[in-house]
């Protein structure tokens, strides 16, 4: 458990020290905003329209395949370490496994799921 | 047990003597000192990233045919500090609509998830941030804190363009991630561990001998994780100006900026520790830590300038390419290159050291040889099937 400490202790400095770059810059840097410095960059030109709108739902269709994909990396990653111990057998089964996923990667495919639209 | 053989403990049981001499308690001192440690090498690595801001600029120069910085300081050494004292002095503005707390967060959060994956960087065989047993599973976790940062910068910026590349950015991490995913089981593999320090001592051959295509994958995987090109098209310049980070000015532009760079070139220290043996070097790490860490870091170098080469040698993929690419090549191949690793692993266990090593070289050459062949004639019949009609018309012309 006491491993975990030092992971706390690097997430703590890692905050403290682009915080404290940032701080710097804000204490340093002058301050005189007005509307047109705030306003949202296009290009020069004055912002058309909204740019919290809804985004293609293609990469919503992306991430709900990768999902399938990371949730099975759970299960890979103990069958790769006890691998050597092992032997053939658990290497069959983790062909048979894979195998499962890449059809359900095919069924995507073929279903047109993976075409940028 | 002297300084020159473990440096990091000697100084740690001198700093903690000190401490408990002026009254602390024994765990509360050992705790300070471990964040003094800790702090120490993040100072380190905030010192080296300046440095790589100009290796960088100078290896982009010289790739270009030009000289790079070289009027402030000697070979333009100083230059970094120069800019970073202009970032600092700069106004930082934010956008009038912008989600404040969002948006400040993200640059922190970017910088974080970079410098928490020196906890695992076993740096020599007795100096490490610390031995977590799970450090494959951490290094993926450290990277989704990134792609969560970019998503957070481009939504909350309030900005169209930025919303497209952080929508861009966060498309291709995700993708990418599987193809990584499936080959950092490879070094798991062979070593049984998932503790970083266990896969280098593991590596009497380099896991790059055995599995030159898994080396070549993963590499393909982290430059497409660090949004560098050919995968850049979350800045994408000539279409999104700078992308997810286009509002940012000032010192949260600059941690970014940095971070973009450290985890470059963190991402070549673990595709040297994970296939090129980290810090061994023929026995010369057992001499002293010293000497382990200078090869380490050489070895990170050299990963961080082919990272840099590929960078400045290719052109940008479209984002249909780059989907296509992974979904339809990369990761069917990072899966059955896999099971051929595991298969040859099983049955190769029991043979001589040189019948395993060629046993595995000849496994990933017929496997990325039967992916190329399969991946050009699927080409090919596209592109008859596309062309087949226009050619057809032409000829009734």
């Amino acid at each position: 458990m006491s491993e975990w400490i030092y992971v706390a202790l690097f997430i703590a400095v890692g905050l403290i020290i682009p915080i404290g770059a940032i701080a710097a810059g804000f204490i340093l840097g002058p301050k005189k905003p007005n509307p047109i410095k705030e306003a949202t960059y296009e290009c020069g030109v004055e912002p058309v329209g909204e740019a919290w709108i809804q985004f293609k739902p293609q990469y919503y269709i992306f991430a709900l395949v990768f999902l399938v994909f990371d949730v099975e990396a759970v299960f890979l990653f103990p069958w790769a370490v006890k691998l050597g111990q092992l032997g053939l057998y658990a290497v069959v089964e983790g062909i048979i496994f894979v195998s499962i996923l890449i059809i359900g990667l095919v069924y995507t495919w073929r279903k047109g799921m993976l075409e940028w639209l | 047990m002297s300084f020159w053989n473990d440096p990091l403990k000697v100084a740690a049981d001198w700093l903690e003597g000190v401490f408990m001499g002026w009254g602390m308690d024994s765990v509360f001192a050992h705790v300070l000192v471990a964040f003094l440690g800790v702090f120490l090498l993040i100072a380190l690595l905030m010192v080296l990233d300046i440095f790589l801001v100009w290796i960088e600029r100078k290896v982009v120069a010289r790739f270009q045919d030009r000289l790079g910085p070289n009027r402030v300081g000697p070979y333009g050494l100083i230059q970094p500090f120069a800019d970073i004292i202009k970032l600092i002095i700069k106004e930082d503005t934010t956008p009038g609509n912008a989600d404040k707390v969002v948006y400040n967060l993200a640059p922190i959060l970017s910088m974080m998830s970079v410098l928490i994956l020196w906890a695992i960087v076993p740096l020599a065989p007795v100096m490490l941030g610390t031995d977590l047993n799970v450090g494959v599973l951490f290094l993926i976790a450290a990277g989704a804190i990134g792609t969560l940062s970019i998503i957070m910068a481009g939504w909350s910026s309030n900005n169209k363009f930025a919303l497209i590349g952080g929508f861009r950015q966060v498309a291709v991490m995700v993708s990418f991630e599987v193809p990584m995913l499936t080959m950092l089981l490879i070094p798991v593999i062979f070593s049984g561990s998932m503790n970083m320090n266990a896969i280098i001592q593991d590596q009497d051959i380099w896991y790059f001998l055995i599995s030159p295509l898994g080396a070549l994958i993963f590499l393909i995987a982290a430059i497409a994780e660090l949004g560098r090109a050919p995968f850049d098209l979350a800045e994408g310049e000539s279409e999104l100006v700078s992308g997810f980070n286009i509002e940012y000015s000032g010192m949260k532009f600059g941690m970014f900026y940095a971070g973009e760079l450290l985890h470059a070139f963190t991402f070549g220290g673990f595709w040297s520790i994970l296939f090129f043996g980290g810090y061994r070097f023929f026995g010369l790490e057992q001499v002293s830590p010293f000497l382990a860490i200078l090869i380490l870091i050489i070895k990170a170098m050299l990963g961080y300038w082919v990272i840099m080469w590929v960078k400045y040698t290719m052109m940008r993929i479209r984002i249909d390419q780059m989907l296509s690419f992974n979904w339809k090549f990369l990761t069917p191949l990072s899966f059955v290159l896999l099971l051929v690793t595991a298969l040859m692993n099983a049955l190769l266990a029991s043979a001589p050291t040189w019948l395993y090593i060629v046993g595995m070289i000849l496994a990933n050459v017929v496997t990325g040889w039967a992916a190329l062949e399969i991946a050009r004639s699927a080409t090919r019949q596209e592109r008859e099937r596309v062309e087949g009609p226009k050619q057809a018309a032409e000829v009734s012309h």
